[in-house]
């Protein structure tokens, strides 16, 4: 499944990238098992790891860990945030 | 619905300044029917969490900025009887005393001028995708986000 994934802010510092076209094992189908699947990439990449504060979106909208992401979809994670 | 929300609400996103007064004046231009209009100017301080700030820089998500600001005063629409919305961001490079932000509500009354803009400010602080990153002395860093703002937003839950 391919999608496309963008990084913002702190989080795109610490990986490295403001964004990838990504394709994805069929098990990873939520915003949160994708959170777990880059993670596990290494160094930087622990920023996504499960627990850190890390907000998502799909397709520019907010999504929780559960937020279903599928074949085409624009994935955002970022630092919550700090705007006004 | 007499009011039409589409022809009274704007939204910008820029990195250019904007002119206050003339924002505040629009709210009413050529319209009998405001008797309120309240506005909040956010600005960049020289100081914040103990050390200097000599200039920031705001990051966001273009595309989903525009689309949570937009949801935002649509929800303020819904829940109170406004006549204009206008929300303004800026992006980019701002030093201290630059404007940030300007958010300015017209309706019959202040009551709901009023609290629409504090309602469109305290969204707008946790849901709208910016991202602050200070200069300081000991180098740059990314604003962390307040517990007060969340806070904020939750009371008009």
């Amino acid at each position: 499944m391919k999608v496309k994934v963008l990084y913002f802010a702190s989080l795109r510092e610490a990986v490295g990238t403001s964004g990838e076209e990504l394709v994805l094992p069929d098990e990873v189908t939520t915003v949160g098992a994708l959170r777990a699947y880059l993670a596990a990439r290494g160094e930087g990449w622990q920023a996504l790891a499960v627990g850190r504060n890390v907000r998502a979106a799909v397709n520019q909208r907010m999504m929780g860990a559960d937020g279903a992401v599928a074949v085409g979809d624009e994935v955002a994670f970022f630092p919550p945030v700090t705007g006004g | 619905m007499t009011n039409d929300a589409t022809s009274h609400v704007g939204l910008s996103v820029q990195e250019a300044d904007f002119d206050v007064g003339a924002e505040i004046a629009a709210l009413s231009a050529s319209r009998r029917d405001v008797g309120a209009v309240a506005s909040f100017v956010g600005l960049v301080r020289d100081l914040n969490e103990g050390s200097g700030v000599s200039a920031m820089t705001l990051e966001h998500y273009p595309g989903m900025t525009e689309k949570a600001l937009d949801e935002i005063i649509q929800q303020a629409w819904q829940r109170w009887s406004l006549l204009g919305v206008r929300v303004i961001h800026r992006v980019g490079r701002l030093e201290p005393a630059d404007r940030i932000v300007f958010v300015g509500v017209a309706s019959a009354h202040r009551g709901e001028a009023f609290a629409a803009c504090e309602f469109i400010m305290d969204y707008l602080k946790t849901r709208a995708p910016f991202w602050k990153r200070e200069e300081t002395p000991s180098g740059a860093r990314w604003v962390d986000a307040r517990e007060s703002d969340d806070s904020a937003a939750a009371r008009w839950q």
